[in-house]
């Protein structure tokens, strides 16, 4: 129970990862699968933020005046600097991934795999 | 003007493809491209040649000292990938025959040049970084252009390729991510070098290891993904098959040379070979793997209908070859694997483009359409003889200076049987091989085809081609420059321990 309130965050991250690779897996709906892909990026996202954070830490910004700052604990900003990049890697994916899924819908007529792995077989048949 | 280079190989085809989008004529974005890949290849030989004599390159951007900022760090290793890259780009991209091949019209195609030069810019960046985070954007930046790259393909089937080896990628850039995350965690560092300075004492020491743990096997599987190692490979043959030839040509040159590369980088440069070798057993893992690739792999191949899907399984068997190299923990076993990189990149890239100027010309990649294909097309397939010996491994051709080093590093490791098993799938290859061979020139062309020899590809593809071909054959007889820098690569990477 101990480990389970000192680490909350990071199962809740576990839960979300394992909930985004479920819906990649088992749906067979194209648009699910890149939401679950999502769900699976923004786990780590998360996962990320919560390593940066320190108890008791406030954000990483000057206080005081002068020279003198005096001795500020404060939460580590890198890996939330991170995160941003891994965002817009996390949109371009998906843009990606959906403009597919356009095509795809054009082109067969439906998004939903067992579907289009049907057609295929018929196609080389 | 010289301190930069490092920095513009990667640079330079980055801001070249939004250039190229600006453009919106394809009449100047093709030698535009073609110029910014050859200009690459100029920097990636002069860089290689800096760094073998004078040392590795440092480079700080913006001038922020590392480890804090962001360091490009050059090697002989990544200098040797960077050339291996840029050259296949050079020549992929100057191959003629505008979009034949590809689902495109002729008034798009400076967009096809454009996702070309980012997936060159993606990969480079992956050569040249020293900092693992940098390596994840540049990752994907190869990923994600590859991906566009490949739906390009004629028949709806390429968007399904693309969108399965999309989910597919992204899971295993995922996963790399965790694995930086959580050495990150460990170590408070995303410089390789320092990261890999801290992890000594915490690894020597044995203690509070789970977190190192957790954190290879992330980064492995992350970039066994992308590297289509065994039985991660799933997305391959669909991707490489359905594909634009040209862009099967420089993908499978290329994009799983620089994922091995970045296994490299993480198995002897990050952890170590004593901690992956010594503590984790790597070995016991990968060989079963790199063995399973090979035999599978090949088998696979004799069995293809689609000469495509062909060469795309014999990717997966030379890939094991790779990654057995690796396992053996040996120099010369290591000295093989890294000049199979650039080896295997002339063959495949050659034996891709083969296939492109057949398309060209008769549409077809069913192994069956192609009888009597070497009376019309001499010269080409011609080419493809020369790639498919060396992709046996016939002495006089780059494939046997592989497998020579290859054997001889199993041998060193003293796993005799491996040095037997990786014969035995040679003698594969040569039942694949020969399969093409036999119904590309013993069968007798269709009714309604030209005469002998009318039918030549264009000499914008030829040349391409047997630049490549002809580059196999070279770097066969003279391994010099080859193995001089492959040995020189993985005596710096540290085996042993």
């Amino acid at each position: 129970m101990n480990a389970l309130a000192a680490h909350g965050v990071y199962w809740l991250c576990i839960v979300l990862m394992m909930t985004g690779l479920y819906i990649v897996i088992s749906r067979d709906h194209l648009v699910k699968k890149i939401m679950g892909l999502n769900i699976f990026q923004v786990s780590v996202i998360m996962f990320y933020v919560a390593l940066g954070k320190v108890h008791g830490g406030t954000a990483p910004i000057l206080i005081g005046t002068g020279g003198d700052h005096g001795e500020v604990i404060y939460s580590n900003p890198l890996p939330h600097v991170l995160m941003l990049t891994a965002i817009v890697v996390g949109v371009a994916t998906t843009a990606l991934g959906l403009a597919l899924v356009v095509r795809i819908q054009e082109a067969y007529g439906t998004v939903e795999e067992d579907e289009i792995v049907r057609m295929d077989r018929e196609d080389a048949l | 003007m010289s301190e930069h280079l490092v920095v513009l190989a990667v640079i330079l085809p980055l801001l070249a493809a939004p250039v190229c989008v600006v453009f919106r004529s394809s009449k100047i974005a093709r030698p535009f491209a073609i110029g910014v890949a050859w200009s690459c290849l100029l920097i990636a030989g002069k860089l290689l040649g800096q760094v073998m004599l004078e040392g590795d390159i440092s480079y700080m951007l913006g001038g922020w000292a590392a480890p804090f900022g962001i360091e490009y760090r050059l090697d002989p290793l990544g200098a040797y990938v960077l050339l291996i890259v840029t050259t296949l780009a050079s020549v992929v991209l100057s191959f003629a025959g505008g979009t034949s091949g590809m689902d495109l019209e002729e008034d798009r195609l400076y967009l096809y040049y454009a996702a070309f030069l980012l997936c060159i810019a993606g990969l480079s960046g992956i050569a040249v970084t020293g900092d693992i985070f940098n390596i994840f954007v540049f990752l994907e930046i190869s990923s994600l252009s590859s991906y566009a790259l490949i739906s390009l393909g004629t028949g709806r089937r390429a968007l399904r390729a693309a969108f399965s080896y999309l989910v597919m990628g992204t899971i295993g850039g995922t996963f790399f991510l965790i694995g930086v995350g959580l050495l990150y965690q460990v170590t408070g560092t995303l410089n390789l070098s320092d990261m890999s300075a801290i992890l000594k004492p915490i690894l020597a020491s044995g203690e509070g290891l789970r977190g190192v743990f957790v954190a290879f096997a992330f980064l492995v599987v992350g970039i066994g993904v992308k590297l289509a190692l065994f039985p991660l490979h799933q997305w391959l043959p669909n991707a490489y098959t359905y594909a634009p030839a040209k862009v099967s040509a420089f993908l499978a040159a290329t994009a799983t040379k620089v994922s091995f590369y970045l296994l490299l980088r993480v198995v002897f440069g990050v952890f170590g070979a004593a901690f992956v070798f010594g503590t984790l057993r790597l070995h016991f893992l990968l060989v079963p793997l790199s063995l399973a690739a090979m035999f599978t792999g090949s088998l696979a191949a004799i069995y293809q209908t689609d000469i495509k899907r062909l060469l795309a399984y014999s990717s997966i068997a030379q890939i094991g070859y790779m990654t057995l190299g690796l396992s053996t923990n040996t120099e010369l076993g290591l000295t093989g694997s890294v000049v199979h990189l650039f080896n295997h990149g002339l063959m495949k890239g050659g034996m891709f483009l083969v296939v492109a100027c057949v398309v060209a010309r008769i549409g077809s990649t069913r192994i069956e359409d192609w009888a009597g294909i070497g009376r019309r097309m001499p010269w080409t397939m011609a080419a493809f003889v020369v790639g498919g010996l060396s992709l046996i491994g016939v002495p006089g051709t780059v494939g046997f200076v592989s497998k020579w080093y290859l054997v001889l590093g199993t041998l060193d490791a003293g796993w005799h049987f491996a040095a037997v098993l990786i014969l035995m799938s040679s003698l594969l290859a040569v039942v694949y091989v020969w399969r093409i061979v036999e119904i590309a020139w013993f069968r007798s062309p269709p009714e309604g085809a030209g005469p002998a020899g009318s039918e030549c590809a264009p000499l914008g593809q030829i040349v391409p081609t047997w630049v490549l071909i002809a580059a196999t054959v070279f770097f066969g007889l003279n391994t010099e420059l080859t193995v001089g820098v492959a040995s020189r690569c993985a005596a710096l990477l540290g085996v042993g321990g």
